[in-house]
């Protein structure tokens, strides 16, 4: 513990000296640190994060509602269902093999191209879909991994006392299922947050698109850093809290950390 | 026909093949109501593949299974009506880690027997308070010791009023000391009229609790009758060395 903290200050004194003697910091701290500039925009920038929040705030929910059917489409044993499974097969492996950036370039230029009125028209709406469409490639993944890891004698105890595939399904495998996934969630949760921030390639104006509009606007660097620091100030509590639902999982199952 | 209408649960050259590996050949069995068979029998001579097979968990390839004069063994009927009048118990004892004791007992009551809460929950306690564990209802099944979760186990398979019990192994995975208790249960079950199916590795409880005992060798059926003819007056060669084998250790 005392290690610990000894090393860590030495460690941020030195960086604290010796990055401001390089020979360019008066440069870099005037376009990238000046504090001027970062209190002038830090208000529009939290205005324009707001979209941010709420592109993720609607995806979230859909995301794992699509990723959980798909997940379960991928489970089915039923040879009439077949052409069910291949469906999410083929759907998992599209997404997951398609930067994110090119689906959004192609669902969000490409529908609104149709020329559907409005509101169908939004590049926002066809945006989120997009991202939808990626994100829940990635999470059904994680879906099938739990349903999976959950042992089959689960499902016979369950199916032995006379519960339908469905009803073990929602009561025995998926319950078990999710518990064991959610860490993992939880970081697709955090990339999601982050990657809210490319819909703005196609037009809407979030935090991203907005410290690029205040960048050339003052010729200066900070409102970049100011954006960075508000998507800290959302992904490192999630992060945290990633972590911790990870360690919990781990001390009920029993299983110990490693160190 | 008169021998078959006492049969509680009949099978009649039941053939089960995992790919090229036969497991059950062309096996017959009957257990008359209120009776206690137990199957004994070395590991992979289908003890626990007939359980199974019984239980509609697995398909059989040939033959057929009765459950009251009724062939449950069709393909293509729903499995579901016939699980819910036949309880399985298994070796790793397979409760609901993510729910409570209470909640893994009601849980069946409840979904499929559309009980309401208060009352399956009622009925589990009483249940579970008959077999000692009163209080361990709230408990998560990681909190029990392995006897406990078996018997925990039973409870639930018993909340649903079954007619035939199949308990499969069910001590082999327990500690010797935990033995004792799960075997008293099923005492009482035996002292209640229970009609069970038992697939046991336990020879002096085979021989105190079964009315008939069946050896299996190879999938099929090779000696039965009461353990005092089975295990005093082995008839077949491979039934002398398998509970010499078994008794001698």
């Amino acid at each position: 513990m005392l290690i610990a903290a000894v090393s860590t200050i030495v460690v941020v004194v030195a960086i604290a000296v010796l990055v401001p003697m390089a020979p360019g910091w008066d440069r870099v701290e005037r376009s990238f640190f000046a504090g001027d500039v970062f209190t002038d925009v830090f208000d529009d920038l939290l205005g324009a994060f707001w979209l941010d929040v709420k592109i993720f705030a609607w995806s979230a929910p859909t995301i794992v509602a699509l990723a959980l059917l798909i997940a379960m489409a991928r489970g089915v044993r039923s040879p009439a269902l077949f052409p069910l499974r291949l469906f999410a097969a083929v759907y998992t492996d599209v997404f997951r093999g398609v930067p994110v950036i090119l689906t959004i370039y192609l669902i969000g230029f490409g529908v609104p191209g149709l020329g559907l009125p409005r509101p169908w028209n939004s590049p926002l709406l066809w945006g989120s879909v997009a991202l939808v469409l990626a994100y829940s490639a990635y999470v059904a993944e994680v879906f099938r991994a739990g349903i999976e890891s959950v042992h089959e004698s689960q499902r016979a105890a369950a199916r032995s006392l006379g519960m339908s595939s469905r009803q073990t399904m929602f009561s025995v495998v998926l319950p078990q299922a999710i518990r064991r996934v959610v860490p993992a969630l939880m970081n697709d949760f955090i990339s999601l947050q982050k990657d809210v921030a490319l819909v703005s390639l196609i037009g809407p104006i979030e935090l991203l698109r907005q410290a690029e509009v205040e960048k050339s606007l003052s010729g200066n660097f900070t409102p970049y850093v100011a954006a960075a620091v508000i998507f800290l100030a959302v992904t490192i509590p999630m992060t945290r809290l990633a972590d911790y639902l990870l360690a919990r999982e781990r001390r009920r199952t029993g299983a110990t950390a490693v160190a | 026909m008169a021998v078959e209408a006492l049969a509680k649960l009949e099978l009649q050259a039941v053939t089960k093949a995992f790919g090229d590996r036969t497991v059950l050949a062309g096996l017959d069995l009957s257990v008359r109501d209120g009776e206690v068979v137990c199957l004994i029998g070395a590991s992979g001579s289908g003890k626990s593949t007939l359980l199974r097979c019984v239980n509609l968990l697995e398909p059989i390839d040939d033959g057929a299974i009765f459950l009251d004069d009724v062939d449950i063994s069709v393909p293509g009927r729903d499995p579901d009506p016939i699980r819910q009048r036949i309880g399985m118990v298994f070796q790793q004892f397979n409760l609901f880690p993510h729910r409570s004791v209470l909640a893994n007992v009601t849980m069946a009551p409840r979904k499929v027997r559309r009980r309401a809460r208060p009352e399956a929950e009622a009925e589990a306690r009483e249940l579970l308070a008959r077999f000692g564990l009163a209080d361990k209802a709230d408990d998560y099944p990681d909190q029990l010791s392995g006897g406990q979760q078996q018997r925990a186990a039973i409870v639930r398979s018993l909340a649903m009023r079954p007619e035939v019990m199949l308990l499969d192994e069910i001590t082999s995975a327990l500690d010797p000391e935990l033995v004792g208790e799960v075997l008293d249960v099923v005492r009482e079950l035996k002292q209640e009229g229970m009609t069970m199916l038992i697939a046991t590795h336990e020879m002096r409880f085979a021989r105190e609790i079964a009315d008939q005992v069946a050896f299996l060798h190879e999938g099929q059926l090779l000696e039965h009758g009461t353990p005092d003819e089975v295990f005093d007056a082995p008839r077949h060669e491979r039934t002398q060395r398998f509970l010499h084998r078994v008794t001698s250790t």
